[in-house]
């Protein structure tokens, strides 16, 4: 491909396949970070620079109340991790960093869904709600607010399911994520 | 104790001797400070001459440089100098003040977002939110600086919190415990390395800046005399191995020697030292040493297999590693030396063939490249010689031969025009008793001339040789080149008078443009006293050679 500083006209196609090496699976990047303020700014510009989306972030409280977990989750088949992963580790207040391997590893999320549903559309709603084992937390006469907890894959299921009926709006806190067995992540 | 009195302790614990700046409103407290402190101080005429001359202060000592400035304006003059100082990894630590708390968010007077706007230039940063914070973070911020990977951070402090009256006591512990740089490189990689350099047949050692930031200079050559390893480095490596050694093939990449680039081509194993394969060095990375296995030695894991995968990698500084690695070298058995013959017999072959040459005049008129060779004569080539960015800075990586480290200074990575005369004056502080040369370009010399004010006023000696070709060189050198030689605003005219301008600001001003007397008119130059600028007259149209055309091979070299 040709340099910027070179007169060649350069094709969009090119341009795309430089983009550079991919791993194909979704990454959920578990990542320990000190209570500082700015932390969660040094990460998200290390996306920003690469040009990188990120699908979902959370940030939360751990037992230490020094510090806090950033859970975020970015699409391998998009972007590639790798270079990312190890900038993510030079920054000062980032003190750990897993990149969690799907098979090993507990997700949840949690979702509202705001349905407008009267009359006979209730009950049919209630009833999916509780195939998903989800919760009714809020009740209008034309309207229903529902709560699911649960791996994305169950939450986009769910998604599908209530659509039909009038989906008002949907809130995802995005996935936060533990390892299997006893090791710390 | 004031907050601000307790930021002079903890400079000076940290043994530092000036720091370059530019007061303002939200630090008039710690330039309050400033008066009992006991600390060189250097006025500066332009923020971001301040932070280029705390850069090249580091750069020629090996110390941290420091610059300070104020809120706003102040810092945003400070972005250049800390991207730059970020791109070529330069242990910097920069001051800024900021508005008072209250007024944090709310676009105050001289209010900019320091932190955000540095953030990713910056290896870390603090923006201080309680006064009793200052102390440990001031130590914490040297530390960064200087350990691991070196490069600039940056303190902001808000000026209210500048003013609290806090108890002080020195800080012995640090806390960073997500910091902790790996130096000592794992044994059994510098064991496989070792043993892969003594099977090579055509290896080469291709090290850069992190040689000098480590300090391994003399490592550096225990390993490549260890067997007859032939040497190339970077523009930031020059000085890391001595250019007069018989094992030295000149730097290699876009200018480099036709022998150090067609040895990286050939070779079989190339070992990486404290480099990181920048495009300026690689050329078409698909076509990069095709032929090659890469050991990789590094102290930040990040720049491994970045650009280019590596066989054997190595995270460690340089001087660790190396010391150990030539242990590891001498301990091997059977390795026999004469493998190396044939390649050596090619490489000769190609510096026979290939020798940097250019046409000189004919006349008393002076081409670029000698204009480098007669400083190089002038100087004894033991001289600090700082350079902006350019035509000139090729020609200087070519033709004067840095025999030592920390001899070289100049803007690489980030390529920032600007950044020559407010480094060398930064040099010269740092090295009192050394010649200090500035070797520029008309168009480079330009973007921070005012700091002449600051070397007459404090007696900063340097010598600033301007290359004058009325030109913005390289611009016009790939316009014509890649351009169908379309000029598009290079032409700088003779503007300003040098000498003159050297004069106002209280400087000496020569111009120089006669070859035959050349270099005797610059040992007159370099025996004046303060600082001396020199409009040397070269020709106009040079092209630098020979080059790798942008995003080509090494094979492909013109010129």
């Amino acid at each position: 491909m040709g340099e910027p500083g070179t007169k060649e006209l350069l094709s969009l196609e090119e341009l795309e396949a430089a983009g550079g090496l991919r791993t194909g699976r979704k990454h959920v990047l578990s990542i320990l970070v000190e209570n500082k303020p700015g932390v969660l700014s040094r990460i998200a510009g290390l996306f920003a620079r690469r040009g990188f989306n990120i699908d979902t972030l959370t940030v939360g409280p751990t037992d230490d109340e020094q510090l806090s977990r950033v859970t975020l989750t970015v699409d391998g088949a998009m972007h590639p991790i790798d270079q990312v992963t190890k900038q993510l580790h030079k920054l000062v207040n980032v003190l750990k960093i897993r990149d969690l391997e799907p098979a090993g590893t507990v997700t949840r999320e949690l979702a509202l869904f705001k349905i407008a549903a009267d009359g006979a559309a209730r009950a049919e709603a209630m009833q999916v709600c509780e195939i998903f084992r989800g919760k009714v937390v809020d009740v209008t006469r034309r309207s229903l607010v529902i709560e699911v907890t649960g791996t994305t894959d169950k939450i986009e299921a769910f998604e599908r399911m209530v659509r039909p009926f009038g989906l008002i709006e949907m809130m995802r806190t995005g996935e936060i994520a533990t390892s299997r067995g006893r090791g710390e992540t | 104790m004031r907050a601000v009195d307790a930021v002079m302790e903890c400079l000076k614990a940290e043994g530092v001797d000036v720091v370059f700046g530019y007061p303002g409103g939200a630090n008039l407290p710690t330039y309050d400070a400033f008066v009992d402190a006991g600390i060189r101080h250097v006025l500066v005429r332009h923020e971001a001459g301040g932070g280029h001359a705390a850069e090249g202060y580091a750069r020629a000592t090996g110390k941290v440089g420091v610059a300070f400035g104020t809120s706003g304006p102040g810092a945003t003059n400070l972005v250049t100098p800390i991207v730059d100082a970020m791109m070529d990894s330069t242990p910097t630590v920069f001051i800024t003040g900021q508005v008072r708390t209250d007024l944090l968010g709310t676009d105050g007077f001289q209010e900019a977002d320091t932190i955000g706007i540095t953030m990713p230039a910056v290896k870390h940063s603090w923006m201080i939110q309680h006064p009793l914070e200052i102390p440990r973070t001031i130590h914490e911020a040297f530390h960064v600086a200087r350990s691991g990977r070196p490069g600039p951070v940056l303190v902001d402090i808000p000026v209210d919190l500048s003013r609290a009256d806090i108890p002080y006591e020195p800080v012995t512990d640090l806390r960073l415990p997500g910091y902790q740089p790996t130096v000592e490189g794992n044994t059994k990689q510098i064991r496989q390395a070792a043993k892969a350099l003594a099977t090579a047949r055509r290896p080469v050692i291709y090290a850069g800046g992190g040689v000098i930031s480590a300090s391994a200079a003399e490592e550096l050559t225990a390993f490549a005399t260890a067997d007859r390893f032939p040497v190339t480095t970077t523009l930031m490596g020059l000085g890391g191995f001595p250019a007069p050694h018989d094992q030295w093939l000149g730097m290699l990449g876009m200018h480099g020697t036709r022998a150090a680039n067609y040895a990286m081509d050939e070779a079989d194993l190339i070992c990486a030292v404290g480099a990181r394969f920048d495009d300026r060095i690689t050329g078409k990375l698909a076509e990069f040493a095709p032929r090659a296995k890469f050991i990789h030695i590094d102290v930040d894991p990040a720049e491994i297999s970045k650009n280019v995968p590596a066989h054997i990698p190595i995270v460690g500084d340089a001087k660790h590693v190396l010391a150990k690695l030539v242990r590891e070298y001498r301990a091997l058995e059977g390795v026999d030396p004469s493998r190396l013959d044939a390649w050596w017999e090619t490489i000769r072959g190609w510096r026979e063939k290939h020798p940097l040459r250019y046409d000189d005049s004919a006349d008393s008129e002076i081409k670029p490249q000698y204009m480098v060779q007669a400083l190089y004569e002038a100087t004894g080539g033991d001289a600090i010689v700082v350079n902006d960015v350019g035509q000139h800075q090729m020609w200087t990586a070519q033709y004067y031969h840095f025999a030592k480290p920390r001899r070289w200074i100049g803007s690489s990575g980030l390529g920032t025009m600007g950044f020559g005369l407010p480094a060398a004056m930064g040099a010269q502080v740092g090295c009192p008793d050394q010649t200090v040369v500035c070797l520029t370009g008309d168009g480079s010399v330009q973007m921070n001339a005012q700091e002449l004010a600051t070397c007459a006023q404090h007696g900063i000696p340097i010598k600033v040789f301007i290359m004058n070709n009325g030109y913005l060189g390289m611009v016009r050198q790939w316009q014509e080149l890649f351009w169908d030689g379309r000029y598009s605003h290079v032409d700088m005219g003779s503007f300003p008078d040098f000498v003159k301008l050297a004069e106002a600001y209280g400087a000496t001003g020569l111009r120089l443009e006669d070859k035959t007397t050349l270099v005797a008119d610059m040992k007159s130059a370099l025996a004046t006293d303060g600082p001396v600028v020199v409009d040397v007259r070269v020709t106009r149209e040079e092209n630098t050679y020979p080059m790798i055309p942008a995003g080509q091979a090494a094979r492909d070299m013109v010129g």
